[in-house]
């Protein structure tokens, strides 16, 4: 018989289709609805894992997410497998294949749990007092061997293949958690009209109304209830209801986090449907309504496949209609647990007993069970369990003493109490406040807009909490008047209740009685933390590892809590609580990244230009998020041969490049000319215009920031090109001074970068190539010298023509709207092509201008470099009074002796390149630490020159032209001259030739 | 993420539009050649960072592209106000926290 | 001291370990001491330990506003490594590897230095530069640091994506194989127990309010949340918060405190055999003894004390992470969390003599103070009990801000251009 535990007559899910799964390659089958946990109880298992230490068989502690035991690897396919997923929380679909983990050779045989025989060395914080001797062996083979011991699950092997969604959304209200406190604050929010966003980590709203059988809404049954008003705000424009939604990140200024799981329970989703999606919410209001988490007792043997908590057995049996066991006992301090002994009892399930270690607990459902036959013993405590892979028994006994008795059992449902679920709140930066009475952490003082209802407030009264959440919904919507009622009432109690380890587990035992399950962590561990000196109860947890494995203590941190205070004779609150951390369950990365993967990255920056250079072959390098056409390889060369062909070209005839890249900010008003003074260490009020200047730009340090050649347009109008990286943080950095330091300039700043296409033709033949194509600009040198700057025509195109030269060669920059940037260097191609010209990428313009010794700012600079070292002193205005690093220039150490300056290398055998970031020193023979005087910034083989070509800064490197250094590599040392920065072309004629 | 008003799009828009830009009320001294090395110390490195109220200046520069002021407490991390650049600091002793 | 051994440990597990005793104790604090560190971090508590061995100086305690190793010391990453630019960069970071390697056995104390290597990727030209410039300077530094192509890189750390493809596709890396982890928690109650032992006492929930000095500017003392205590030497080494106590002595600092995130991922079996850096796609990743992959995140934009961060950060950090090691996107983020970072201009800390007699700073250490904890509170000790800097932390001065001599590593790191 399949689903042996199914009792057909219980649950919700009626005649639901049947589902087909696998656990560990075994066939099961389960119903619609079913979690993976619910359907595994049906076929009457429960061993679903092992814990993290002592590999100790355990089996479903809940029936929600605070589970810490039941965690399995969920394998879609091959692609497709997540570790750690919460078997009671993970719906069945057909052909769900999900596994153990942690085991080896297989679930019921786990070699692993020899740990447990050897668990007295096990002890909390073993590892931080041995494993020091050898002091070797901790990296070869202690660490290893915990590593290996360690961990869960296992991780994916190969790339996501699915895809994941972000949103944005605002709102009114924003409830978390669609209980009856949820819900009866989202439909009074809801119904004035209010933009409501609800949200629930379950397949469908009502919380614990699941469970509770006793309750009765609006005349109807709770669950009922809830099923017709969640039904009646999906139909509301104004409210947007998400199930499968964890609130899991409270962030400043009322923004939460949801992530929104779509397909992990379907069989087979949609390719392109996203897996999950993240929304963050911004709420004018956040109502949170979380709820409470029962607490399991903490006794000897407490963790037996089989022991679970009292509500989570209500669940499978309520809702999933699945029996936990067949002869189930219960051992409570709290009055809820009783009503899962009358549930199962009434449901035809045996209870082997009620042990409650109160003395005397009163009340309807002790009644209740009375007259149901079920043995109650109150006053009375379990000592300890039996069974191997399954609880089988239990050893109770009165507090008081007496005789103990085993009882035999196939289950075993515990309670402590319930803690409330204050996590948001706390993240929410709200001040929790302790409530002696009760032993709970309740919502304090609150910081942010926010209101916490129902039993995540502390209420455990049904009309109690749904009173307050009409009230608090109406209110969130910022709604005057009544808020509206609602008739409730619940036959259950929910009080009593006890903290810390029960009988059994008290100082002098040397039991295991399980606070954290998953990192198995005892009460004896707890206390020997604290024998240790940990007072702090954040020591406590880093050092037993409490409360911090997959669940965060969900079930266990009030438990160690109050061990530890007791341990300590403080009460709880001085001991303190350790800090409520986002996410509140774990959240899959992929969520939180989105769409930003692969392309979507980062923004690709491509140039007009770009799919031209592709066709003809360019290899791309990334610059910033720009592509940049690095070199262009004729068939069969590699980077050196085409790069050496390029240089030789350019040279030659000529060379097209593709400058779009470059910043250009558009610098215009009255005021322009004072503006550029004082940005730019360089004079510009007599700059004629059409004519063009190398502009410097210091940080107010005295360091270089950028460069550019600038040209005037105008009297009021400059034409500014920056770096390509630099262009966003020049424009910034323009602005900032515009606006806060010189407000009273009349200048406007307009980011041009995107608006202009840049070819750059250099080269001799540069002229006789763009000629036939301009129009309205005379050429010659007479009318327009180098750097200058015409406006005119070109292909039919307004253009902006530059004569200036990053080359040394004649050279000019087309600058015309990006839209037309493709037609018209098509056009210039088709021009140079007759003249033997190539079009050139990044590597040549680099070694092209280290041949003429121009700088790279970023590569020759590196925010500690002054324009005296760069060899750029001519680029500073002497008559300036003042401009943008002026003052930090004088500093000392900036103007101190030995500085490191630009100078130009030269290797005593020309054929040798330098590495580019190799360091250069005076005494090769030094012993270590070698003192080093600088490093080559630029280093390339010139086929112009025919020898390599370096730069490089130097201490003192103005003063030793003509020096011998020396550049020690692995493989032996390279003898370098001190030069000039200029290699080719010295006297400069060939702009002119 | 934080929510900032921008004071002259009169907007709360996503910390995302928005660059911070250090802190405000450090003017540019109009002298600054005569500057001892000591002032040039304290106007370009020294911060107040202080625990509570801070003035610091931030740009809407994916918006109005403006830079202002804010005064927000660095504990909680909440703006108290937001202001014009060039208007004067605020007296908020004795707010915040 | 009772020494840790796994005898001790099989002597103990016959009686239920009830015997060990308190790591350190909790005294009342005394009426004065020579020396008063503000800190109890692993650099602080380092401070106090090295004052006792080193120098002789026992009558040392440690204030701790909240509990030992809470801040920074135990919200980090654990990142170890000393391949630094500049000569003193190397100099102190170097100091501090090599005092890792022995730190176990000195302090009777597993901290669990992990030398698994760690590696920094390039993803540009410009990364390659800088980075070979690194890799030549440390070497004539005596600092291990390697180029490894990208397919060496990938044989060394298995899930890097190494696909021409990616967004930016990685060109090489530098590995130090000598950087790794360490535990950090271990790190703060190692030092505070070998201290404690040699007769320093930590006073925990005990907040300095305030800086005393006499009538000729020195320093005299501290005020507490817990009274008034006397020392003629304070030295402050209170990450994140250095500014609020420096200026309680009229000392005012070039620092501003920034919010930094880190998290962690649910516990896996091994995955990640090493520590990846990359500071272009900004992803910094290594995978703990436990099993949880530990990913730091950057800083937020504003300043800020809240040791919280905006989601938006993290969201970023992970894009980086599963581009960069796309065999995670189906991992999941187990918790999150924020300390407060203290940042210097030249982003290289600040660890020396103050202009108030007595009183001493270490502070500055930005994102990336963990790995120097040995080191620095080794030459921190040497400055107090000297009154005056240790050759390696000499030039870490406050002055270097007035007279310009900074050392920067954030410029050495350079902009792309």
């Amino acid at each position: 018989m399949t689903q042996p535990f199914r009792i057909a007559t219980a649950g919700r899910l009626g005649k639901a289709d049947p589902v087909r799964f696998t656990f560990d390659g075994k066939s099961f089958e389960g119903l619609t609805g079913d979690t993976l946990a619910s359907a595994l109880l049906a076929n009457g298992v429960h061993l679903v894992g092992r814990s993290f230490k002592y590999h100790r068989p355990r089996g479903m502690v809940s029936a929600g997410a605070e589970e810490p035991n039941a965690l399995v690897g969920i394998h879609r396919d091959a692609a497709r497998r997540a570790p750690n997923v919460r078997a009671t929380v993970q719906e069945i679909y057909e052909g769900l294949n999900a596994v153990s983990q942690n085991r080896w050779p297989s679930l019921s045989f786990d070699i692993g749990a020899l740990n447990d025989l050897a668990s007295p060395f096990f002890s909390a914080g073993f590892y931080y007092k041995t494993f020091m001797w050898p002091k070797a062996a901790w990296e070869r083979v202690y660490e290893p061997f915990i590593r290996r011991a360690a961990g869960l699950g296992e991780a994916p092997d190969r790339p996501d293949p699915d895809c994941y969604a972000n949103r944005f959304a605002h709102c009114d209200v924003l409830v978390i958690g669609g209980g009856a406190a949820g819900l009866s604050a989202a439909l009074a929010a809801a119904d004035t009209g209010a933009r409501v966003i609800l949200a629930d980590e379950q397949a469908e709203t009502g919380g614990a109304l699941r469970y509770e059988t006793g309750a009765m809404i609006d005349g109807k049954p709770g669950w009922d209830w809830a099923q017709a008003v969640a039904a009646d705000l999906v139909s509301r424009e104004n409210v947007r209801l998400l199930t499968r939604t964890t609130g899991f990140g409270y962030y400043a200024q009322n923004m939460v986090g949801l992530v929104e799981r779509l397909t992990d329970h379907l069989a087979s989703p949609a390719q392109d449907q996203p897996r999950e999606r993240l929304w963050q919410v911004r709420a004018r209001r956040v109502v949170l309504a979380t709820g409470a988490i029962e607490r399991h007792m903490v006794f000897p043997d407490n963790d037996r496949p089989g022991i679970m908590l009292a509500s989570a057995a209500r669940t499978y049996l309520n809702h999933y209609g699945v029996a936990v066991g067949r002869n189930v006992a219960v051992y409570t301090a709290e009055d809820s647990a009783w009503y899962a002994a009358i549930d199962l009892k009434r449901a035809g399930v045996a209870i082997a007993a009620i042990v409650d270690c109160r003395p005397d607990p009163q009340g309807p459902h002790v009644e209740e069970a009375q007259r149901l036959g079920i043995e109650c013993l109150t006053g009375h405590a379990v000592n300890g369990t039996g069974g191997r892979l399954r609880v089988s028994s239990i050893k109770v006994g009165p507090i008081s003493g007496g005789a103990e008795r085993s009882i035999s059992c196939d289950a075993l449902l515990t309670s402590s109490g319930w803690t409330p679920a204050v996590h948001l709140f706390s993240q929410s930066r709200g001040k929790l406040a302790f409530d002696a009475e009760t032993q709970r952490f309740l919502p304090g003082q609150t910081v942010q807009e926010l209101v916490s209802i129902g039993a995540c407030a502390g209420s455990v009264d049904l009309e109690e909490t749904v009173a307050d959440a009409l009230k608090a919904g109406h209110e969130a919507a910022g709604a005057s008047g009544n808020p509206p009622k609602l008739s409730s009432n619940s036959t259950e109690r929910w009080s009593g209740g006890m903290l810390g380890a029960g009988e059994g587990a008290g100082a002098e035992s040397t039991a295991k009685a399980f606070v954290d399950f998953q990192n198995d962590v005892t009460a004896k561990d707890i206390r020997q933390a604290v024998r240790e000196g940990m007072r702090s109860i954040e020591h406590v947890k880093r050092f037993t590892t409490t409360g911090m494995a997959t669940d965060q203590g969900k079930t266990s941190n009030m438990h160690g809590l109050a061990i530890a205070a007791e341990m300590l004779d403080r009460p709880i609150p001085d001991v303190g609580l350790t800090t409520f951390r986002a996410p509140y369950t774990p959240v899959t990365f992929g969520a939180l990244v989105g769409h930003g993967k692969g392309r979507l990255f980062e923004p690709v920056r491509r140039t007009p230009m770009h799919d031209w250079a592709a066709a003809h072959g360019a290899v791309f390098e990334d610059v910033g998020q720009w592509k940049r056409a690095w070199y262009f390889p004729k068939p069969g060369e590699d980077m050196h041969a085409a790069v050496a062909r390029e240089c030789r070209t350019v040279r030659q005839s000529a060379g097209i490049f593709d400058a779009t890249t470059l910043g250009k900010i558009e610098v215009v008003g009255p005021d322009a000319a004072r503006f550029m003074e004082l940005m730019y260490t360089n004079p510009w009020q007599k700059l004629g215009v059409g004519r063009c200047r190398y502009g410097v730009m210091l940080r107010e340090d005295g360091f270089i920031y950028d460069d550019g050649v600038v040209g005037r347009l105008a009297e009021d109008r400059f034409h500014v090109t920056t770096t390509t990286g630099g262009a966003p943080r020049v424009l910034n950095h323009m602005e900032d001074y515009l606006q806060t330091e010189f407000p009273d300039l009349k200048v406007y700043l307009t980011s041009t970068s995107e608006q202009w296409a840049v070819i750059a033709v250099q080269g001799p033949k540069s002229r006789d190539i763009i000629a036939p194509l301009v129009e309205g600009i005379d050429l010659s040198d007479e009318a327009m010298p180098h750097m200058s700057v015409r406006e005119g025509m070109i292909c039919g195109v307004p253009t902006r023509l530059f004569r200036m030269s990053f080359t040394g060669e004649r050279g000019f920059e087309i600058n015309v709207p990006a839209d037309y940037g493709c037609a018209v260097w098509e056009a210039v191609w088709a021009e140079g092509e007759k003249h033997g010209a190539c079009a050139y990428g990044t590597e040549t313009m680099h070694v092209l201008r280290a041949e003429k010794g121009f700088i790279i700012v970023g590569q020759e600079t590196d925010g500690t470099v002054t324009p005296h070292d760069a060899g750029l002193s001519w680029a500073i205005g002497k008559k300036k009074t003042d401009f943008v690093g002026m003052r930090g220039l004088m500093r000392p150490d900036l103007v101190a002796p030995g500085r490191k300056q630009l100078v130009g290398l030269r290797t005593r055998d020309p054929k040798t390149v330098l590495e580019e970031g190799a360091q250069i020193v005076a005494d090769p023979q030094a012993p270590v630490p070698v003192p080093m005087l600088g490093h080559v910034t630029s280093s390339y083989w010139s086929e112009n020159c025919g020898h390599s070509i370096a730069l490089a800064l130097v201490a003192g490197g103005h003063e030793r032209m003509g020096e011998t250094l020396y550049v020690p590599m692995p493989d032996g040392v390279i003898e370098v001259e001190v030069t000039s920065t200029v290699f080719f072309d010295e006297k400069g004629e060939r702009t002119n030739g | 993420m934080l929510l900032i008003h921008c004071p002259y799009c009169q907007e709360d828009r996503p910390e995302l539009e928005f660059r911070h830009a250090g802190e405000a009320h450090i003017a540019r001294p109009e002298n600054m050649a005569e500057m001892s090395d000591e002032d040039f110390e304290r106007f370009f490195f020294i911060r107040s960072n202080p625990k509570g109220i801070v003035y610091e200046r931030w740009r809407h520069i994916h918006g109005c592209a403006r830079f202002f002021n804010a005064a927000r407490d660095t504990v909680s991390d909440k703006f108290l106000m937001t202001y014009k650049a060039g208007e004067p600091k605020p007296d908020l002793d004795g707010e915040g926290k | 001291m009772r020494k840790y051994s796994v005898f001790a440990i099989a002597r103990e597990a016959m009686r239920g370990h009830r015997g060990w005793p308190q790591q350190w104790p909790s005294p009342e604090p005394k009426k004065n001491y020579d020396v008063i560190i503000v800190g109890a971090g692993g650099h602080g508590l380092g401070t106090a330990y090295y004052l006792a061995k080193e120098h002789g100086i026992t009558n040392v305690a440690v204030l701790e506003k909240g509990w030992l190793g809470g801040g920074n010391t135990g919200r980090n990453t654990t990142i170890i490594r000393s391949n630094y630019l500049y000569d003193e960069s190397a100099g102190i970071y170097d100091h501090s590897v090599k005092l890792w390697d022995g730190l176990s056995q000195d302090l009777n104390y597993n901290v669990m230095y992990s030398p698994r290597g760690v590696m920094m990727l390039a993803h540009n030209v410009h990364d390659v530069q800088v980075f070979k410039r690194h890799i030549h300077a440390n070497r004539l530094n005596g600092v291990d640091n390697e180029w490894l192509t990208p397919e060496k890189a990938k044989a060394y750390c298995p899930p890097l994506n190494i696909s021409r493809e990616a967004r930016y596709p990685v060109m090489g890396a530098a590995l130090q194989r000598r950087g790794g982890t360490a535990r950090h928690d271990a790190v703060a109650w190692g030092y505070a127990r070998a201290a404690a032992a040699r007769g320093v006492d930590i006073i925990q929930n005990c907040e300095v309010t305030g800086i005393n000095r006499g009538p000729d500017g020195a320093v005299t003392g501290v005020e507490t949340t817990r009274g008034t205590i006397g020392a003629r030497k304070v030295g402050v080494v209170a990450a994140g918060h250095s500014s609020v106590l420096m200026q309680m002595a009229g000392v005012q600092v070039p620092l501003e405190s920034y919010p930094l995130q880190a998290l962690v991922s649910e516990p896996v079996k091994p995955v990640f055999p090493c520590v990846v850096m990359s500071n272009t796609v900004h992803a910094y990743i290594s995978q703990s003894d436990k099993g949880e992959l530990v990913i730091g995140a950057g800083t937020d934009q504003y300043t800020s004390y809240s040791q919280t961060g905006g989601l938006h950060i993290i969201q970023h950090t992970l894009d980086a992470i599963c581009e960069t090691f796309p065999i995670f996107t189906r991992m999941k983020m187990l918790r999150s969390w924020g300390g407060i970072v203290d940042v210097t201009p030249d982003r290289s800390p600040i660890l020396a003599k103050t202009p108030v007699s007595g009183l001493y700073v270490n502070c500055g250490w930005g994102t990336g103070g963990f790995k120097a904890t040995p080191g620095s509170a080794h030459v921190f000790a040497h400055t107090i009990a000297r009154d005056e800097p240790h050759p390696i932390n000499a030039p870490f001065t406050l002055e270097r801000f007035r007279n310009g001599r900074l050392i920067d590593e954030a410029a050495a790191a350079a902009v792309a251009h």
